[in-house]
Formats: C-alpha cells, sequence, structure tokens
C-alpha cells in the first residue's frame, strides 16, 4: 500500500496534482450547492416581507 | 420525438429540466471518473515511453486541458446564440460555463507544472503551450470581470459575448502550438499530444476520465446557471412559489 502512495519516489509530484484537482472538483458543487440553499433562504425571506406588508 | 427546444429557452421551464439533469451527470461523472482512474492507476504498466510513474498524471492533465478549450468555444457558441437570437438562456448558460472553464484551465496548469517539474525539471517555461494556455486563463477571468462590471445584465451580457468571439482566436493557437506542420517553425518543450503512441490501457483509462470531467462540467454548469436564473429572475412569481428543500 505505501508503495502505491509512494509511486516509485514521485508521490508528492502525483498527489498534487491529483489532490489539488479533487480539491476544486469537490469545491465546487459544494459552494454551488450553499449559494442554491442561500438564493432560495432569500426569495422565501422577500415573499414574506411583501406579503406582510399588505 | 419532436421536442420544442424553443420551449427550454424559458429560464422557467429550463430550470425544473435541468434540476432533473444533474444527478444523472453527477453520477456519471463520478462512476467515470473513479472508473477511469482506478483503471489507470492499477491495470497500466508503472511507465510510459521515457517517464516513470509521474506520467500518471496524464489522467488529470489532459482532461483538464482539454475541457479548458473546449469550454472556452462551448461558451462562444452559447454567447453567439445569444447575440442572434436575444434569448436569456444562453447568455446564462455562457456565464455559467466560464467559471468552470477558468477551474479546468487552471488545473490544467497547477498539473502541467508537476509534470514538467518531473519530466522536465521546470516548473514553468514560455513555451508556446503553456503560454497561449495561460492566455486561456486570462481571458476566462476577463470575461467573467467584464460581465460583473457592468450591473446592467442586458448591457453585461452582450459585452461580454462580444469579448469572448474576441478571444476566440486563442483556441488554434493553443491547437497548433503543439501540433505545428512543420517542426523548425515552432520549437516547443511540451510533447506533441500523439495519442497513436501512448499504450492503449493508458489511452482508455484517460478519455473515460476525460468523459467524466465533461459529466462533471455538464453538472456543475446546470447548477450554476440554477443559481443564475434564481438571482436575475427573482421578481418573478414562478420563482417566488419555489420551496426550499429540506
Amino acid at each position: 500500500m505505501s508503495e502505491f502512495f509512494a509511486m516509485g519516489g514521485y508521490g508528492f509530484y502525483v498527489w498534487s496534482s491529483m489532490g489539488m484537482v479533487l480539491f476544486l472538483m469537490l469545491l465546487e458543487p459544494i459552494v454551488l450547492k450553499i449559494q442554491h440553499r442561500s438564493l432560495l433562504k432569500n426569495i422565501q425571506r422577500q415573499k414574506r416581507r411583501q406579503a406582510s406588508k399588505h | 420525438m419532436a421536442i420544442n427546444w424553443f420551449k427550454y429557452s424559458s429560464p422557467s421551464s429550463f430550470y425544473p429540466l435541468a434540476g432533473k439533469m444533474i444527478p444523472v451527470f453527477m453520477t456519471l461523472a463520478i462512476v467515470l471518473i473513479m472508473g477511469g482512474l482506478y483503471w489507470g492507476f492499477f491495470e497500466t504498466p508503472d511507465v510510459l515511453s521515457d517517464q516513470k510513474q509521474y506520467y500518471r498524471i496524464i489522467y488529470v492533465h489532459v482532461a483538464s486541458a482539454w475541457m479548458a478549450m473546449w469550454l472556452y468555444v462551448v461558451m462562444v457558441a452559447w454567447a453567439v446564440l445569444g447575440l442572434i437570437f436575444n434569448t436569456r438562456m444562453s447568455y446564462m448558460m455562457a456565464s455559467a460555463t466560464a467559471i468552470t472553464g477558468a477551474i479546468m484551465t487552471a488545473l490544467s496548469l497547477w498539473t502541467g507544472a508537476f509534470w514538467g517539474q518531473t519530466s522536465w525539471g521546470t516548473w514553468w517555461d514560455w513555451d508556446p503551450r503553456m503560454t497561449s494556455q495561460l492566455i486561456l486563463l486570462f481571458l476566462y477571468i476577463g470575461y467573467i470581470a467584464l460581465q460583473s462590471a457592468i450591473e446592467d445584465n442586458r448591457r453585461s451580457d452582450r459585452a461580454s459575448a462580444v469579448l469572448a468571439m474576441v478571444g476566440l482566436a486563442i483556441v488554434p493557437v493553443i491547437y497548433y502550438s503543439i501540433n505545428c506542420p512543420d517542426p523548425n517553425e515552432c520549437a516547443s518543450l511540451h510533447q506533441e499530444s500523439s495519442l497513436k503512441r501512448v499504450e492503449s490501457n493508458i489511452l482508455i483509462a484517460m478519455l473515460v476520465v476525460t468523459a467524466g470531467f465533461w459529466m462533471y462540467c455538464f453538472a456543475v454548469i446546470l447548477m450554476r446557471v440554477r443559481n443564475i436564473i434564481l438571482l436575475r429572475e427573482s421578481h418573478t412569481q414562478w420563482v417566488e412559489r419555489l420551496e426550499v428543500k429540506k
């Protein structure tokens, strides 16, 4: 197993590449999901504010 | 089966459709990328011609570099559709594509740097391929910046669409920077993209990962376009009727 992660001595280069890809490709959908939630909540809040005015 | 494509050019009918497609594309992305990488790490030899195990960066490097270039063309196609038909949805798709394209370009430069350090002994060189890829990143950033600088959506959509079209000139430069017909005319450090010389197991893994990257890009672009729709259409009744899912 440790032999696999060593990548013949090039582990640092291989895993730095793979790690950054994994990081950004997880971060992007998570950020979009959070943004989506907060957008929907804002719209609901606005609707309630409008309703209470009338 | 006749599909009325113009029906989906309205945000209110595209929004739920996109919502249904996202999990499909995301699942396909995970399966293809994991499967491709498994194949690429465990079913392949430890050397690729003169390269040792660090060649395995190829799977994500090539996939992200291809996506960076293709997404730019996709973005320009949406922008042009917007300019011709003046459809809001096309502009929203163009702007949703830009950030994912920029991320893919950044990933190709990052993974390329680590690969370059091992195989050429340098993180960066002003070689034609790398330089043109860097310019592509700046084009994406310029598009995003221009769009956020103009508050009126209709104006920012059109201005950034024109910028994107002008920037299309970089795509053939990137392509020919390593595939030039006469090797005497361009001396590049970057390897030629010669798929024929790559061992078939490595090639299969690379293509499967690339297909997975396509699916991933579809999924996140649809996620982003849904957010853009909510932002721009927040005053409409159909958006107000949407519920917050727990």
